[in-house]
């Protein structure tokens, strides 16, 4: 036992730096006494060093801590991506008004470490508790976050709502795997696929309920409706770093584990026959995440044309965008998890990229509102034209990394014959675009008030970061071998066949 | 294959990415050289006519294209992605594949003519050149590209990033209602972008290159029945499912002719776009739809372009005589242009849907035509505007004492859409209709269809009663006849409108062996 916990302990390397960088940048705020980015730069490297052992993880394939995690390609791509947005977002911090003017020190540096650490749990878990305790590790760290600024009305009321959404999903969510326990006898999701293959108690309507509440769990992670009410308050009242971290990091943790949960559970024998997933007779679950999908894409997509705020119209893109993403797990083969793959990547740095821009803005004007944007194009030709950038690739248009994307989601859709579903998709797509280029007619297509015309000046360091996310968005448009090529490398899940 | 090169880079890739070098130029000229902008602007869409001109200097038009890859010119090919091992599925391979027939030939020079007139035309846009200029160049790198790319997934990418700048001109410098415009005109070419991807992705997984056994997105190679393994879904067996392809894949390109139902979008971004746009628009823009239909729908899904030659050919007639109906009613001189447009757009389809040599000849030398002749009509309409700031119809009278070398420029523009003998829409029209009663399962929609050219002498020749003759309203006595610069705009194409009413053959001679080979194509001659 203890032999076999020390040999755990070296597949865990990369979360154990997390936790010591964790417990570094609490003690230094208690020494520094002040805000200060030295502690977000300790934090940085910490996850640098934590990213490295995960890059390190690259050729293993193995299980740990009896049963609890695993380590796969799977789960490094994973966590490359929470590292690589969480870094990310915490250079925003350094940039966000909001942050800066907060009563608090650096707190936000080390709760958005201990998200990314429960985040990594998430995406190699293969335990059904453990799946559970990783996503309340992430939801509790969120809850503290959203109400980051204690003294604005706004962020303690998303705060609130998020804490109360989130425990009755939570709650739901142990129900299903209880009932999912009582039926299979294990938490395990390699064994409870065992079973149920052997077993032919699939058909029974209790499965569907058992996954239906579990999904309530995942759903509410990846805002998925109807799951969904939390999201367009929490994005809009929580400080926009905090909001960009929700909806890129978190949601992309919630996807890890939805999509393994599926994937592995439901397989016929652990086994993958050309590259598709055998269900589990009785359980079709795909027919479920359609539903969620295309409720999901018509339900943001609609209700963000009417937004006036650009915070909540991205709230609302992006559940529109997690039912996009969701496409990839309804054809359950390989080729749709590459998709998915690929989409989230593409959704860093379009969506980090759209809301840095908000940062500045709202950093200078003190609105994220709509018309509040009136003629910044004249005002802020770079800031804007890279918003353009970042709000063509959300509605993907070619020659984005957004393209890409739903391309590949797409064509996985069309290769297993389901054009209507894909159909659905693209006009959805068409109906996005109206109100992510409403952003841009605000900016460039309307002119600024009179005497309104001088020309706001933003740091180098800002100039530098939003380079660093609008040249990827582009050139990955162009030339995505890269993307995709990693996508399917990490495509490969322990434990399937 | 004939190759032509210039510092070591293909012709076809100098003519599609120099008006992006152009962009590059413009976004590093210094604030003090702001009044240069649009000199360097014109003189790289004239170095891009230079290049057409050279083009058609080396063109061999013996050649005959369309499926078979050695009758191409010009041709480019690279590797532009390519992944080894996509899982479970072979390797991905998409090209950067250029290269020009006969069909598109006459398209690219169209694209080099009008962009440079259009940039000369621009030269009354006043503010914020250089984001005009940006856009403009933009603008012409996606038409051209379009008119090359023989990779299904190239041709989509330059039709998307097309609509960007569009977007941007119509909507930065556009009339009162520009936004109205510019979204409309977004939103709708994208919802039948939709259709083209649907049926480019479908495509693709049917495939099989016979020689290397991957799947594709070359065109040429997606016109060879072979490439379909039968039980595919658009393989020769699922004719249900080649023919919905071949429906969605004209709704997609039936939106950007305009066709009815899908045209009104144009009279709005026609009426709000600045002089020089609404120019590209109907010069080059609609034919991006008509060409896609020829070098997509026609030559991938023969079977298609057959079955549907009927309900192509009615919507052609609702389009002509729908379009000069509307037209007709019009009070506002560029919306009648507009609908006019619709019009003849419909000629074009119904020489298509003919599948006839002379008719497919015919419609493509009649996209050249209206083309030239309708860059003329919105560019007279632009001359008037910017005298006198409105474009009612109604508000003139007896113009043509006190703007005579306008009237003429503008009278033979206006006869020349008429389809007066010895200028050139005489021929396309003729050709067209004459392909219309070739095809007997289309032959009273042709003859209903020439009701159209009745229609169209009225609206024209009632325009000309309004506009210029009668009594010059008193208010009018301060509007000063066409100057230089637009003289130089308008005048060249004219010059090609008559010179090509007289000698059509040498245009129709360019184009005529591959329309050959598309229709023995189409009808499983060869």
């Amino acid at each position: 036992m203890l032999e076999q916990t020390l040999n755990s302990l070296k597949s865990f390397i990369p979360e154990t730096v997390l936790i010591v960088s964790l417990i570094v940048c609490i003690i230094l705020d208690l020494i520094l006494r002040k805000k200060s980015a030295i502690v977000s730069v300790a934090g940085i490297i910490g996850i640098i060093i934590s990213a490295y052992f995960a890059w390190m993880q690259l050729d293993m394939k193995g299980i740990a801590f009896s049963g609890m995690i695993v380590v796969d390609p799977y789960s490094v791509f994973f966590k490359m991506i929470f590292a690589l947005s969480t870094i990310i977002i915490i250079i925003f911090a350094l940039f966000s008004k909001e942050i800066f003017e907060s009563t608090h020190k650096n707190e936000h540096v080390y709760l958005m470490i201990s998200l990314a650490l429960g985040a990594n749990l998430m995406a190699s878990s293969v335990n059904l508790l453990m799946m559970y305790l990783s996503l309340e590790t992430v939801s509790i760290t969120s809850y503290i976050l959203s109400g980051y600024n204690k003294k604005v009305k706004r962020s303690s009321e998303s705060a609130m709502k998020y804490v109360i959404y989130g425990a009755a999903s939570s709650g739901i969510m142990i129900y299903g795997i209880s009932l999912l326990y009582g039926f299979t006898g294990s938490m395990n999701i390699f064994e409870i696929s065992m079973f149920l293959s052997k077993a032919n108690l699939a058909s029974s309507p209790l499965m569907v309920l058992c996954i239906v509440m579990i999904l309530a769990g995942f759903g509410y992670k990846i805002s998925s409706v109807p799951f969904h009410f939390w999201t367009p308050d929490v994005y809009e009242g929580a400080p926009i770093p905090v909001t960009a971290f929700l909806a890129v990091t978190s949601s992309a943790a919630g996807f890890a584990v939805l999509i393994r949960f599926f994937a592995t559970t439901f397989l016929q024998n652990g086994m993958i026959l050309n590259g598709n997933f055998g269900i589990i007779p009785g359980v079709n679950w795909p027919e479920i995440i359609i539903v969620l999908s295309v409720a999901s894409m018509i339900l943001g997509n609609f209700v963000a044309v009417w937004q006036t705020s650009v915070k909540r119209m991205l709230a609302y893109s992006s559940i529109a965008q997690g039912g996009y993403i969701m496409l990839g797990l309804v054809v359950a083969n390989q080729q749709g998890i590459t998709a998915m793959l690929i989409y989230l990547m593409a959704y860093l740095f379009m969506n980090l990229g759209a809301f840095f821009v908000l940062i500045l803005i709202s950093n200078k004007l003190d609105t994220d509102e709509l018309i509040g944007m009136k003629g910044l194009g004249y005002k802020a030709p770079v800031i804007c034209i890279a918003m353009a950038v970042f709000m063509l690739a959300l509605s993907g248009i070619p020659s984005t990394i957004g393209f890409v994307g739903k391309f590949y989601l797409f064509s996985a859709l069309i290769h297993s014959n389901m054009f209507w579903l894909a159909l659905v998709a693209l006009m959805n797509s068409v109906v996005s675009l109206f109100f992510y280029i409403k952003v841009l007619k605000y900016m460039f297509l309307m002119k600024p008030d009179e005497g309104d015309t001088q020309k706001l000046k933003f740091s180098p360091g800002a100039y530098i970061m939003l380079f660093a996310l609008a040249i990827p968005t582009m050139f990955f448009g162009l030339y995505f071998t890269p993307l995709v090529r990693i996508a399917e490398f990490s495509a490969t899940m322990f434990g399937i066949k | 294959m004939i190759e032509f090169k210039l510092l070591g880079i293909g012709i076809l890739t100098w003519m599609v990415f120099l008006p992006i070098l152009g962009m590059v130029v413009l976004l590093l000229m210094p604030k003090s050289a702001e009044k240069y902008i649009k000199y360097v602007a014109v003189g790289f869409t004239s170095l891009l006519l230079v290049l057409a001109a050279v083009l058609l200097a080396v063109y061999d038009p013996s050649k005959a294209g369309v499926n078979t890859l050695s009758g191409f010119q010009f041709v480019e090919k690279l590797t532009w992605i390519d992944i080894p091992a996509y899982l479970f599925d072979g390797r991905i391979k998409i090209e950067y594949f250029l290269g020009v027939d006969g069909i598109s030939f006459p398209m690219v020079l169209l694209t080099a003519l009008i962009s440079f007139v259009g940039a000369i035309a621009s030269f009354s846009v006043k503010r914020n050149e250089k984001g005009y200029y940006v856009m403009y160049l933009f603008l012409v790198t996606g038409m051209m590209g379009v008119f090359v790319a023989l990779d299904f997934f190239l041709f989509f990418v330059f039709w998307e990033i097309m609509l960007l700048p569009m977007y941007f001109l119509i909507g930065i410098w556009g009339g009162e209602r520009r936004e109205y415009a510019a979204i409309k005109f977004f939103l709708y070419t994208l919802f039948g972008s939709a259709f083209i991807l649907l049926v480019m992705i479908g495509l693709y997984f049917s495939s099989k290159d016979p020689e290397t056994g991957l799947r594709t997105f070359n065109m040429i190679t997606l016109m060879d029945p072979r490439t379909f393994a039968p039980d595919s879904i658009f393989g020769v067996l699922n004719v249900t499912w080649r023919l919905i392809a071949f429906a969605a894949l004209f709704v997609g390109f039936a939106i950007k002719v305009p066709a009815f139902p899908f045209h009104t979008w144009l009279p709005d971004a026609h009426v709000e776009a600045p002089t020089a746009i609404s120019v590209i628009l109907a010069g080059v823009l609609l034919k991006m739809g008509t060409y896609g239909m020829l070098r997509i729908s026609w030559s991938i899904f023969p079977d298609g372009a057959r079955y549907f030659m009927v309900p192509i050919a009615i919507i052609a007639a609702i389009n002509i005589i729908y379009g000069a109906l509307c037209a007709m009613a019009q009070k506002d001189f560029k919306k009648l242009i507009a609908y006019s447009s619709i019009s003849h757009m419909g000629y074009v389809l119904l020489g298509m849907a003919s599948c006839t040599q002379i008719g497919i000849n015919g419609a493509i030398f009649q996209m050249f035509n209206h083309g030239t002749i309708t860059a003329v009509l919105f560019l007279s309409v632009g001359v008037i505007y910017d005298r006198a700031h409105t474009r009612g119809l109604n508000d003139f009278g007896g113009l043509a004492n006190k703007m005579p070398k306008y009237f003429a420029v503008i009278m033979v523009a206006m006869f020349a859409s008429i389809g007066l003998p010895g200028l050139s829409a005489f021929i396309s029209e003729t050709f067209i209709f004459l392909g219309g009663f070739k095809n007997e399962f289309i032959r009273v929609i042709a003859i209903i269809s020439t009701l159209g050219i009745i229609l169209n002498a009225a609206y024209i020749l009632w325009t000309i009663q309004r506009l210029f003759l009668g009594t010059l309203p008193e208010k009018w006595n301060i509007l000063t006849d066409i100057n230089a610069r637009e003289l130089i705009s308008t005048v060249p194409l004219l010059v090609i409108v008559i010179f090509l009413g007289i000698f059509p053959s040498f245009m129709i001679n360019l184009m005529t062996t591959s329309v050959n080979q598309l229709v023995n194509f189409i009808w499983g001659i060869n």
